[in-house]
């Protein structure tokens, strides 16, 4: 017998535990309390590895290259036990996800996600240049990937965006990365590198990479 | 699905963030890996547009049959007290997030990962690798097989040991809902002493705690913990339309 065949019993109604709301008043919109983050800790690659985590593009795929990178501890030790992850548009702005108003986007051998563990000393993942995006609001973003940093000693994933330091005249023009004080915007400039583009990852110090609350 | 756009404008969803009084900061100073690691500059708020409301479609590929039922490996059962653990990954306006990926590891019976960093002086169990994968139905809700994890000693003190706990990632459809968490086991008498359980908001730690089902515990074979996830939601009741579909 596997138990796993037993069904779970429709008799029962579900009853969030977390459930609240709020002050109490009717007219409040129901919310239920978000699950609290906790970090990865040290064994995150128990989990987590996945064999085809670095491919956003399929290996081969034209015009692919690597993004590499370390992430960097507030004494500057490379930290050897972090997950980056990533999440970006295709090379025509599209993403293969039906939240797109605009629709889901299939471009051929691209994924948009990857994970990456620094074990080796950094992570490297292999990608395509994403195309310029609507702001939504009648603005144009510059090419961005999403970038999520996992790792022991962080109780929340922190948040920042890689661009890209060959993309200067949309760079200027991005909303995003002009709010962000001059003398730090080039912490989230990717350079070009022999295979494709270096970006370092700084939790702490003088060149601390920009976070973002998301 | 296509939505619609007016001139450049886009109707784009908004993730809703927990308040800062209910969600674990990223930095803590009882727990001391924090120490070099947590930024300490203020973060810049990101507005959330196209690459922010989107996210992976990771499904049943990336999960087999096995990945449900870790107590079970290398031909044969591992050691320990066999529990069921299940609930449901609902997004916080109660809307329930199927097809979500998500992703386990613990320690073993007795307290030991099957990790080379690992090296404190406990058995490893031939039979358990301590990984599992799910996708939650179209419900939203999950269950896997495994055995109650061990507490483990960790150095952060003196006398510093974790609360059995069982590791959780999820994907649900979008970045902001991403979450990697822990999930506890109820009236653990290691809570006290734990700064990883404690980094978490007073009025939020119950959501981190697992409740014992005696309805879902199975004659003869396991015990059941019932644990539901919230991820952030958009503000939107499940009886409104999410969409702004009408052009007109």
């Amino acid at each position: 017998m596997n138990p796993l065949d037993v069904p779970p019993d429709p008799a029962v109604p579900f009853q969030p535990r977390s459930g609240q709301r709020g002050t109490g008043f009717l007219t409040e919109p129901f919310q239920l309390g978000v699950t609290p983050s906790a970090t990865v800790g040290p064994y995150l690659a128990i989990g987590l590895t996945w064999a085809d985590g670095v491919w956003a593009a399929a290996e081969g795929t034209p015009e692919g290259f690597w993004i590499r990178g370390r992430v960097v501890d507030g004494a500057g030790a490379v930290v050897p036990d972090a997950m980056v992850e990533t999440w970006q548009a295709d090379p025509d702005g599209g993403f293969p996800s039906p939240d797109d108003p605009r629709g889901a986007a299939t471009y051929p051998g691209f994924r948009g996600f990857a994970r990456a563990q620094t074990s080796t000393g950094e992570f490297a993942i292999f990608t395509l240049k994403p195309g310029r995006l609507p702001d939504g609001e009648g603005g144009v973003q510059a090419p961005h990937i999403d970038v999520s940093v996992f790792a022991r000693g962080l109780l929340d994933r922190v948040v920042t965006r890689i661009y890209f330091a060959d993309e200067a005249d949309a760079n200027a023009e991005d909303a995003v990365l002009t709010t962000v004080p001059e003398d730090r915007r080039d912490t989230l400039l990717a350079t070009p590198a022999a295979d494709g583009y270096r970006f370092d990852i700084d939790l702490q110090g003088d060149r601390e990479t920009v976070f973002f609350a998301v | 699905m296509t939505g619609t756009t007016s001139g450049s404008r886009l109707h784009l969803p908004r993730y809703l963030r927990e308040d800062e009084s209910l969600r674990t900061p990223v930095g803590y100073a009882g727990y001391k890996s924090t120490g070099l690691r947590a930024p300490l500059r203020t973060p810049v708020d990101l507005p959330q547009r196209l690459t922010e409301i989107t996210g992976p479609v990771l499904g049943e590929d990336r999960v087999t049959a096995q990945d449900a039922d870790l107590t079970w490996r290398n031909g044969g059962e591992a050691v320990g007290q066999r529990i069921l653990v299940f609930g449901r990954v609902l997004d916080s306006d109660g809307r329930p997030v199927p097809d979500a990926l998500v992703e386990v590891w613990q320690a073993n019976a007795s307290g030991r990962y099957r990790h080379v960093v690992d090296n404190w002086p406990a058995p490893l169990d031939p039979h358990f690798d301590g990984l599992g994968r799910v996708v939650t139905d179209s419900l939203g809700r999950y269950e896997f097989l495994t055995i109650k994890p061990g507490a483990y000693p960790w150095g952060n003190h003196h006398n510093a040991w974790r609360p059995a706990h069982i590791h959780f990632s999820l994907f649900g459809r979008a970045f902001p809902q991403r979450l990697v968490t822990q999930m506890y086991f109820p009236g653990d008498p290691l809570f006290g002493q734990d700064p990883i359980y404690n980094a978490i908001p007073d009025a939020a730690r119950h959501r981190a705690v697992s409740q014992f089902s005696l309805e879902r515990t199975q004659d003869n074979w396991a015990l059941a913990y019932q644990w539901d996830i919230v991820l952030r939601g958009t503000g939107q009741t499940p009886f409104e339309t999410d969409d702004d579909g009408d052009v007109a």
